[in-house]
């Protein structure tokens, strides 16, 4: 059978060839090469975290025993208590969520009210200000933050978390073009019914059609949640006293100095990523719907 | 009459509110992107440094970095690298992933999952991570290469040679992020009438991967090299943990990005600052505006 299918297929016979005889055996191969493959690579591709994860609670004479030890016995849960006292990672956590909180909040307001602007309303200017919009996604931060800088520096808040979440306010254009883009599938229909029944634009927006856009919400304050919360270069550009270090900066310092105290390194990274991994694990769904729809990146 | 009124009322109110919706970006915009942007371009033509006076001095930031400063050609050099290799590679792997993802087999679902967490844990963490993957000494790469009989294996990071290299593979974990579920989205709109059409005409599959998905895929291939590109460019975090800043050793991991970080936060030079940050916009959008251009020989809009 195998050797049939490599001939070149006639028309109309050799599409077929394999229903006759129960098993078409290509088929078995292709199936069990795509296993083989399948299983390989996710458990190369999962396999740094587990390393991550297994390298935290293990006890220092296990970590360098070849075959690597995946479960350490007896596993060193303290390594996360101990750690996280060791440097200021209280401190570090409220700060990063306190930015990122704000940060989801102000961002996932501005952009529906900009997007819906976009998508609904007509007036004077739009079509420009959509298309200057636009092209400052292509905007590289690198231009902007010495001028940042100096501006905040201007205003006093350098060394303060303003400049790390109030630029949310005032939107995204990657975002904004996401909920523009959300808020065009919406039958207009929907606004005029609610114009018949007296309501206003702020009525439209916020009775009408917000409540039928939880998946564009959703997708906004995930992916805004993670860039703030792995975001690196803001908060040491805008940053220098560790009492005001988000996760990613302290993190970043603390391996400065425990250079080689791996266990404590790992520990922290690992709880540094858990909060990712549970939010991506609970709404996986918008994630990659974000992602699919828009063609956006994460 | 009436009516026209009342209409243009309506309207004016229209305009009135599309405005106040848009206000929040106005003013993002205005003061975050556009006034910083114009503002940059200023200060690139300035010698502006903290701690000294600042002079005008046209375009002599930008005749510096060319023909004075070794470490920016360098720094440039170590990018294009990058991006010459780094982004090719990335692009392949996730295609590939996503045409293994896109066989319709039990679990698939699962192993999604299992190749794109790693590009969700960017960041420090990851960094970090494979610092520790890769210590010359106690990692566990060169621990296997011991095992397996290679007695000096590479020092990896602190290896001017291996660096670049080992840096472009920590890249490659995430290659099961977001270009991996774009190429998917665009294999899963591929109509199977397509492939039905060429197995007729007796296309076998390696034919049908060239002759029916590359031409259906081409515009989100191009998406995909131009965000991975403006990525690429933009690489900062990875080289700053894995190098503690100094992108060593010997600058062979002071990427583009880390260099103007350095310049303009390390040394107070924001006037040549700006002038670097500057260079790399314009080489990004002529970059971006070449790929436009060209894609018109090779990318197919099924829609036209």
């Amino acid at each position: 059978m195998a050797t049939t299918a490599t001939q070149p297929p006639a028309v109309g016979t050799g599409l077929r060839t394999g229903r006759r005889t129960g098993i078409y055996w290509p088929r078995v191969l292709h199936k069990a090469v795509v296993y083989v493959l399948l299983v390989s690579i996710s458990l190369f591709f999962f396999f740094p975290l587990l390393w991550m994860m297994t390298t935290a609670i293990k006890p220092t004479s296990q970590m360098f025993q070849i075959p690597p030890i995946w479960i350490p016995r007896p596993p060193q849960w303290d390594v996360f208590h101990t750690t996280w006292n060791r440097a200021n990672f209280n401190v570090y956590l409220g700060n990063t969520v306190l930015i990122t909180v704000l940060s989801m909040i102000g961002r996932v307001g501005s952009c529906a009210l900009v997007g819906f602007s976009f998508a609904r309303l007509r007036w004077p200017g739009k079509n420009v200000l959509f298309l200057i919009t636009l092209s400052t996604m292509m905007l590289p931060f690198q231009v902007l933050m010495i001028p940042q800088f100096l501006i905040f520096k201007e205003i006093g808040w350098i060394n303060t978390h303003y400049p790390l979440w109030v630029p949310s306010f005032g939107g995204a254009a990657f975002y904004i073009f996401l909920m523009r883009q959300y808020f065009m599938t919406m039958p207009r229909e929907l606004d005029d019914a609610a114009k018949i029944d007296g309501c206003g634009w702020l009525g439209i927006f916020w009775r009408i059609l917000l409540p039928l856009s939880h998946p564009a919400l959703a997708t906004i304050a995930i992916f805004t949640f993670m860039s703030q919360w792995n975001s690196f270069l803001e908060p040491l550009i805008f940053l220098n006293s560790s009492k005001k270090y988000t996760l990613a900066l302290g993190l970043a310092m603390f391996r400065d100095q425990f250079d080689v105290d791996w266990n404590a390194i790992m520990a922290m990274s690992f709880l540094m990523v858990l909060p990712c991994l549970t939010i991506f694990f609970l709404a996986q769904k918008y994630f990659i719907q974000g992602i699919s729809t828009t063609g956006l990146k994460g | 009459m009436l009516q026209e009124h009342f209409l243009t009322r309506s309207r004016r109110h229209e305009s009135l509110m599309g405005w106040l919706f848009a206000t929040p970006w106005v003013l993002g915009l205005l003061l975050f992107n556009l006034f910083p942007f114009v503002y940059s371009f200023g200060l690139s033509l300035t010698s502006f440094r903290i701690g000294y006076p600042t002079e005008f001095i046209w375009f002599n930031n930008y005749v510096e970095m060319f023909t004075e400063d070794p470490v920016f050609g360098k720094s440039f050099g170590n990018t294009a690298y990058f991006v010459a290799l780094g982004v090719p590679l990335g692009l392949v792997t996730s295609l590939l992933l996503a045409l293994l993802l896109n066989q319709k087999v039990i679990g698939v679902p699962l192993f999604r999952t299992m190749v794109f967490v790693p590009s969700i844990v960017a960041g420090v963490a990851v960094a970090l991570l494979w610092m520790w993957i890769l210590d010359p000494n106690i990692g566990l790469v060169n621990h296997l290469l011991r095992e397996i009989g290679i007695r000096s294996p590479p020092l990896w990071l602190q290896d001017e040679d291996w660096a670049k290299p080992a840096l472009i593979v920590m890249t490659l974990t995430g290659a099961g992020g977001a270009t991996m579920v774009i190429f998917l989205a665009g294999l899963q709109n591929i109509p199977t009438e397509l492939y039905d059409a060429a197995r007729i005409d007796g296309a076998n599959s390696v034919r049908q991967f060239f002759f029916v998905t590359i031409p259906m895929l081409s515009p989100v291939i191009l998406f995909n090299t131009i965000t991975g590109i403006i990525g690429a460019f933009q690489v900062f975090t990875l080289a700053y943990v894995a190098t503690g800043g100094l992108g060593g050793p010997n600058n062979s991991t002071m990427f583009y990005a880390l260099y103007l970080y350095n310049i303009s936060f390390w040394w107070g030079r924001f006037g040549l600052g700006a002038a670097m940050a500057w260079f790399m916009f314009v080489v990004i959008m002529v970059f971006t505006m070449a790929q436009l251009a060209l894609s018109k020989r090779w990318v197919f809009y099924a829609g036209e």
